[in-house]
C-alpha cells in the first residue's frame, strides 16, 4: 500500500511564491482584457460594438459630432471578438487580467473622460481582517467556470490558506460574501438569506462578469443583471472567469494589502 | 412520411408522425435495440408547436428524428421510456404542452413558485421580463411515517460548490429517498441564443457549462455546420479533437482530486488538483484560455494553433505523473474500500433512465459518441472506450482513469499526424435550415439542435447536456444507501449543475 505522506514530502513544496515575487502567477499565455486606443478608431466604425456578445462596447456620437468609444469592462467576457473585428488596431489583445475595483465606475472606459483622482478609501473597518478573512461563497447561477477557478484557489499551487484567507461553510462565520452568477430568479432569496445570516461588519464581492453586470447570461426571463440592486457590493471583479491569481489579487485589494490596479477602465500600475 | 419546408441535412433521418403515433414509435426504437436521446419543442414562426424526438440506432448510422405537430394534449411516453419523462416535463414547463398519462405530472425546470404569464420559451412571452416568483413547496413525496425524517440541504451548501438543494428522506443513517431540487440555476440559456449572430452564439455556448466550454461550443458549431452543409478542413478537425481531449484531461484530473477529497485522502486530493492546475495552465499556454474558450467558430477555428514542440513533451511529463498518481490510488485500500460497492448503478437502470458518458460505461454500456457517431477527426483516430461492468463508484473512477490515458494517447496521435493547412471555411446556413450537432463531452453525450428562421437568424436552440441525463439517474443509486457514502457517491458521478440547469 502506498505511503502517501512520504509521496507528499518527496514532491516538496508545490506552492508558488507569487504574489511575493513578480513571476510565478501561473498565467502564462492567458489572454486578458482587450485594450482600446480610441484615438486610433476609424471614423464611423462600429465593428467592435457590433460583435460584442455582452454589449460591453458602445460607439456614440457626442454633441460636438465627435465619435466616442465607451467600454464597460464589467461586462467584458474576454472573448476577443472585438480584437478580431477591429480594422484599425484600436482594439488589441493583452495579457491584462481582470482586476478588481472598489467602485463599479472604475471599470468604465470612456473616451475623452478625465481620469479621476484616486478616491480615498476608509481602511478602519477592515483593519482587523487584513491577516484573516473568512469567505462564504454563493453560486447565484454561474456557469461553473468561476467555481472551477475558486476551487483552484485551494489547490497546492495557489494555496490560498498561506495568505490567511479561508472559505467557510457557514455564513455565520463569514466576513465576506463572494457571489458568482447573474442571480437567477430562484437564487435571489437563498442569496439574500445567506447575506442576512452574516454577522456585521460584512462585505460583498461580485466575482465574474455575470455577478458584476449580468455578462452574457444576465437578463431574459430567468436572470437579473448581477448584484447591483440586490446586495450592496464592496468589490467588483470582472472576467469570464477571472483566473485564480486575479481572484487572489482582488482579495488582497479588498484587504488593502495591494493597491487597486485599474481606474477609469485603464491599468494604472 | 412527409418532409416539409424545413429539410434536415444529411446525417439525420427526419420523419413526421402524429401525436397518437408517438408511443408506438418510441416502443419500436427500444425493441430494435435503439435508444431515445432527447425530446424538445419549438415553434416555427406563427405555426403550431412542433415536438422533436431524437433517437440513436446502431453505431455509425444516422440519428433518427421524428417531428410531431402538437394539436392538443400529447400522450406521455415516460412509462415506456423513463428517460423521456424529464424532457416531457421540461416541454410542459417551457412551452405549455400538456402530456397525458405522465407518471410525474409536476414541474421540473420551473420552480413551483414561478408564475410566468406565458410559457417562457413561447414567442408570446414578453422579452426580458423576469418571471414572477414566490417560493413554494411542490413535487415532494409525502411521508406516511413519523420515523422518517426530512433533511433539506442547500441550495447554498458547504464549500465552494454549485447551487442545488438535496432533500433527503431518511431513517437514522439509511436514506430512503433523495429528491434533488435542481434548476435553481436555470438561466434560460436556450432562449438567449435566439436572434444572436453566430459568432456571439458560440461565446454563449461556451458559457452554458464552464467546465464543458469546449464540448458545448463544438456541439453547437457542428450543429450549425450540419445545417449549412459545411465541410470543416482537416487541420481544424484535428485541432478540435486535440482540444476536446485536453478538456477531458483537466476535468478527469479534477474528478480524481475531488473523489480523493470525499474519501479523505488528503495527499491524493492535493496531487489530483495540482495535476488539474497543470493541465489548465497547459490550456492557457496553448489556447490563451484555461477553459479552451475563444477558439471555435462555425466552419472551423477562429485562429490556428501552434502546439509544437512543447505540448507533446509537457504531456509526456504529465502522463508519467498521472500514471504514478493513479497507480497509487488504485492500491490504496482506505480509498478503494469507500468506492467498491458504493452507489451501484445496475445496467438496466442506466439504460432506462438515460445514463451517459463514464457513468454508463461504468455500468457496462460500451457507448461513446466519438466512436459510435464520430465527428471532428475521430473517424480517423484509433481509439478505445474503456468499459467496466460493476456499476459502482470504483467502476466510474476506473473508467475515467483509463480515459485519461486514452485522451493523452489521442492527443499525441494528433500531434504526430497533423499537417499544415487552412483552419476555417465560410459557413452560412440558409433560412429555414436546421441541424443537429453532438459531442462526447467529459461527462457524456451532449447534443445541440439548431433551427434557423426565415430571416436566417437562430430561432431555436435546444441543449441536451450530459448532466441533465446523469442527474436524473443519480438518485437511483442513493435510494437505500447510507449517509456516510453519499458524498463519495455524488463525487463519483462527477455532475455539474450549470449544464443540467442551463
Amino acid at each position: 500500500m502506498p505511503f502517501w505522506t512520504f509521496f507528499g514530502l518527496r514532491n516538496g513544496k508545490a506552492s508558488t511564491a507569487w504574489p511575493r515575487t513578480v513571476e510565478g502567477s501561473g498565467q502564462e499565455g492567458l489572454l486578458g482584457m482587450p485594450r482600446f486606443e480610441p484615438e486610433r478608431c476609424t471614423p464611423h466604425c462600429n465593428e467592435c460594438a457590433a460583435v460584442c456578445p455582452s454589449s460591453a462596447i458602445s460607439v456614440q456620437i457626442d454633441d460636438a459630432g465627435k465619435q466616442r468609444l465607451a467600454v464597460d469592462y464589467g461586462r467584458c467576457v474576454v472573448c476577443q471578438l472585438c480584437v478580431e473585428a477591429c480594422p484599425s488596431g484600436a482594439a488589441t489583445a493583452s495579457f491584462d487580467w481582470a482586476f478588481g475595483t472598489r467602485e463599479r465606475s472604475d471599470l468604465l472606459l470612456a473616451d475623452g473622460s478625465v481620469l479621476r483622482e484616486r478616491t480615498h478609501q476608509a481602511r478602519s473597518s477592515r483593519n482587523g481582517f487584513r491577516r484573516s478573512l473568512h469567505i462564504r461563497h454563493v453560486d447565484a447561477g454561474s456557469c461553473n467556470g468561476c467555481e472551477s477557478e475558486l476551487q483552484a484557489l485551494n489547490n497546492p499551487f495557489y494555496n490560498l490558506h498561506r495568505l490567511g484567507i479561508f472559505f467557510t461553510p457557514s455564513p455565520r462565520f463569514a466576513d465576506l460574501l463572494l457571489v458568482t452568477g447573474p442571480v437567477t430568479y430562484a437564487m435571489r432569496e437563498p442569496l439574500r438569506r445567506a447575506y442576512d445570516a452574516m454577522p456585521e461588519p460584512r462585505w460583498v464581492m461580485a466575482v465574474g462578469a455575470c455577478a458584476v453586470s449580468g455578462g452574457v447570461s444576465g437578463g431574459g426571463y430567468a436572470c437579473s443583471n448581477g448584484l447591483d440592486g440586490i446586495l450592496p457590493v464592496d468589490l467588483y471583479l470582472p472576467g469570464c472567469p477571472p483566473n485564480p491569481a486575479a481572484i487572489i489579487d482582488a482579495l488582497l485589494l479588498f484587504l488593502d494589502r495591494v493597491p487597486q490596479k485599474i481606474r477609469g477602465g485603464r491599468v494604472v500600475e | 412520411m412527409s418532409i416539409g419546408a424545413e429539410t434536415a441535412a444529411s446525417g439525420v433521418d427526419l420523419r413526421t408522425i402524429t401525436p397518437e403515433e408517438v408511443p408506438a414509435t418510441v416502443a419500436d426504437v427500444i425493441r430494435k435495440g435503439g435508444r431515445m436521446q432527447m425530446a424538445y419543442a419549438w415553434r416555427p414562426s406563427s405555426r403550431r408547436i412542433e415536438l422533436r424526438y431524437v433517437a440513436s440506432r446502431e453505431a455509425r448510422k444516422e440519428f433518427l428524428v421524428w417531428r410531431c405537430l402538437v394539436n392538443g394534449a400529447v400522450p406521455s411516453v415516460a412509462s415506456i421510456c423513463p428517460l423521456l419523462g424529464w424532457y416531457e416535463r421540461e416541454i410542459a414547463d417551457l412551452f405549455g404542452v400538456e402530456f397525458t398519462g405522465h407518471p410525474e405530472p409536476v414541474r421540473l425546470v420551473l420552480h413551483p413558485g414561478a408564475r410566468p404569464k406565458a410559457p417562457p420559451l413561447d414567442p408570446s412571452y414578453p422579452i426580458d421580463t423576469l418571471l414572477p416568483f414566490e417560493a413554494a413547496d411542490g413535487g415532494l413525496p409525502e411521508i406516511a411515517s413519523d420515523d422518517v425524517q426530512r433533511l433539506p440541504f442547500g441550495p447554498v451548501r458547504a464549500d465552494v460548490v454549485e447551487s442545488v438543494e438535496l432533500i433527503f428522506f431518511y431513517v437514522g443513517e439509511h436514506i430512503l429517498h433523495l429528491h434533488p431540487q435542481l434548476f435553481f440555476k436555470h438561466r434560460g440559456m436556450e432562449k438567449r441564443f435566439e436572434g444572436r449572430p453566430l459568432s456571439s452564439a458560440v461565446v454563449l455556448a461556451e458559457r452554458v457549462s464552464g467546465v464543458g466550454s469546449f464540448a458545448h461550443a463544438l456541439a453547437f458549431c457542428q450543429a450549425v455546420e450540419h445545417a449549412a452543409g459545411c465541410d470543416v478542413p482537416l487541420r481544424a478537425r484535428m485541432l478540435r479533437s486535440l482540444l476536446a481531449e485536453l478538456e477531458r484531461l483537466y476535468n478527469h484530473l479534477h474528478y480524481l482530486g475531488h473523489l480523493s477529497h470525499t474519501t479523505t485522502l488528503k495527499v491524493g486530493e492535493a496531487e489530483g488538483k495540482l495535476l488539474e492546475e497543470r493541465a489548465k495552465q497547459i490550456n492557457a499556454r496553448l489556447a490563451g484560455s484555461r477553459f479552451l474558450r475563444g477558439l471555435l467558430t462555425p466552419g472551423g477555428l477562429r485562429r490556428d494553433l501552434d502546439p509544437e514542440p512543447w505540448l507533446s513533451e509537457e504531456l509526456e511529463t504529465v502522463r508519467k505523473k498521472i500514471a504514478t498518481y493513479t497507480g497509487m490510488l488504485e492500491n490504496t485500500n482506505s480509498h478503494l474500500d469507500r468506492l467498491i460497492t458504493t452507489g451501484v448503478l445496475p445496467k438496466q437502470v442506466a439504460f432506462d433512465q438515460g445514463a451517459t458518458g463514464p457513468i454508463q460505461r461504468g455500468s457496462g454500456f460500451d457507448r461513446d459518441l466519438r466512436r459510435n457517431h464520430p465527428y471532428a477527426a475521430y473517424p480517423d483516430l484509433p481509439f478505445e472506450a474503456p468499459v467496466r461492468s460493476s456499476g459502482d463508484a470504483h467502476a466510474r473512477a476506473q473508467v475515467r482513469i483509463a480515459e485519461i490515458d486514452a485522451s493523452i494517447a489521442l492527443i499525441q496521435t494528433v500531434l504526430r499526424l497533423i499537417k499544415p493547412g487552412p483552419v476555417q471555411v465560410p459557413c452560412a446556413p440558409q433560412p429555414h435550415s436546421e441541424g443537429l450537432g453532438w459531442a462526447e463531452s467529459p461527462r457524456g453525450s451532449l447534443f445541440y439542435a439548431v433551427h434557423f428562421g426565415g430571416d436566417g437568424m437562430l430561432s431555436r436552440v435546444k441543449i441536451k447536456s450530459p448532466s441533465f441525463s446523469n442527474w436524473r439517474v443519480f438518485p437511483f443509486t442513493v435510494h437505500g444507501s447510507n449517509m456516510m457514502d453519499y458524498a463519495i457517491n455524488e463525487a463519483s458521478f462527477g455532475l455539474t449543475v450549470a449544464g443540467c440547469d442551463r
